[in-house]
């Protein structure tokens, strides 16, 4: 059956990811824009997109960098927002772990919060899928989802030099933020985190080169997982 | 922003090779073992830890100075609402940012 060829799992990945091709490319477009509106060139705009490939953490530095912000606060900052894809290096290793160490290179570089979530949704539905349709599912999944972020911040990049730079559109990166984080509020715990990091965040303010909110995250992390063990959840 | 275009390429590196490095962690390295259950339960909650702290400030007193601004702290709220309840990322923002366009007309 062409079902069982691998290349009918990459289509079958593209297809299945291709909602996201519409919902990924205003947020895409918009690091685009504000990055170029905030001083970057559309080499560094882009180059940003294709290096590090994760929006959050993105428009994070972009943010910290038009407070001009200490270098090594702006990396940690970055790599605490993406800490969350250790997670999910953890979850896809059982599934594909025995890939060779090529293709698990290439599989890191695309293992982002969408493509993350779906193939591990499929895997889990389908434990009986060889490991190359596994890769060629996530190989298609991976194309729906990351040309639109390329593609979009190349747009945004370009775009975004035509914009006059009185608009308020710095704005955008908050309301960006506060709607990523909102989708995730779940639980108990991931309000009491969220309320944690904003008050100390608030309190801690005044504390040179944003350090304040290294503390702030810190201590919310810990807090979401106290209250998830007082609530004895296990996920 | 006042980073040299150096600084600039240099910070876009550091970030890209460390959220590789993340990336690439269990999958590259560690197999398929399984990670701490306390690291885990941490780990879950990051997002949510750095994302609202990190925008605080810029909501609640946006030049630097003590004065709120109303569109914001209004803006902020219709784009968390939303969210919450949709879990649409993309619905979220256009509520946020609709909210904001027409309070600050």
């Amino acid at each position: 059956m062409a079902s069982s060829r691998p290349n009918s799992y990459y289509w079958q990945g593209l297809r299945a990811a291709a909602p996201f091709i519409i919902a990924i490319a205003p947020f895409s477009i918009v690091f685009g824009v504000l990055a170029v509106e905030s001083g970057l060139s559309i080499a560094q705009t882009i180059g940003f997109s294709f290096i590090v490939v994760a929006g959050a953490s993105q428009f994070a530095a972009v943010q910290l960098m038009t407070e001009d912000a200490h270098f090594a606060v702006i990396v940690a900052t970055a790599l605490a927002v993406n800490l969350r894809m250790a997670m999910y290096s953890a979850a896809l290793a059982p599934h594909l772990g025995m890939a060779p160490l090529w293709q698990r290179a290439i599989v890191a570089y695309l293992n982002v919060d969408q493509t993350f979530a779906m193939s591990v949704a499929r895997y889990e539905a389908e434990p009986q899928l060889t490991l190359s349709q596994r890769l060629a599912y996530f190989m298609g999944l991976s194309t729906s989802v990351l040309s639109s972020w390329f593609a979009g911040s190349i747009f945004g990049a370009v775009a975004g030099q035509g914009i006059p730079k009185d608009l308020s559109l710095e704005f955008a990166v908050p309301i960006t933020f506060l709607a990523l984080a909102s989708g995730l509020l779940r639980t108990v715990a991931h309000w009491a985190a969220a309320a944690s990091s904003v008050i100390i965040a608030l309190a801690l303010d005044w504390v040179p080169l944003n350090l304040g909110l290294l503390i702030a995250a810190g201590v919310a992390m810990a807090v979401g997982a106290g209250v998830e063990i007082r609530n004895g959840r296990t996920q | 922003m006042t980073y040299s275009t150096t600084e600039i390429w240099a910070l876009i590196g550091a970030i890209g090779i460390g959220t590789y490095v993340i990336r690439f962690s269990f999958l590259g390295l560690v197999g398929s073992r399984a990670m701490p259950d306390w690291a885990m339960r941490l780990l879950r909650y990051a997002p949510v830890a750095v994302l609202p702290g990190l925008v605080a400030p810029a909501v609640m007193w946006p030049d630097g100075d003590a004065a709120m601004d109303p569109a914001r702290l209004v803006a902020a709220a219709v784009t968390v609402l939303i969210g919450w309840r949709s879990g649409n990322l993309v619905a979220a923002i256009f509520a946020g940012g609709g909210t904001f366009a027409l309070l600050s007309l």
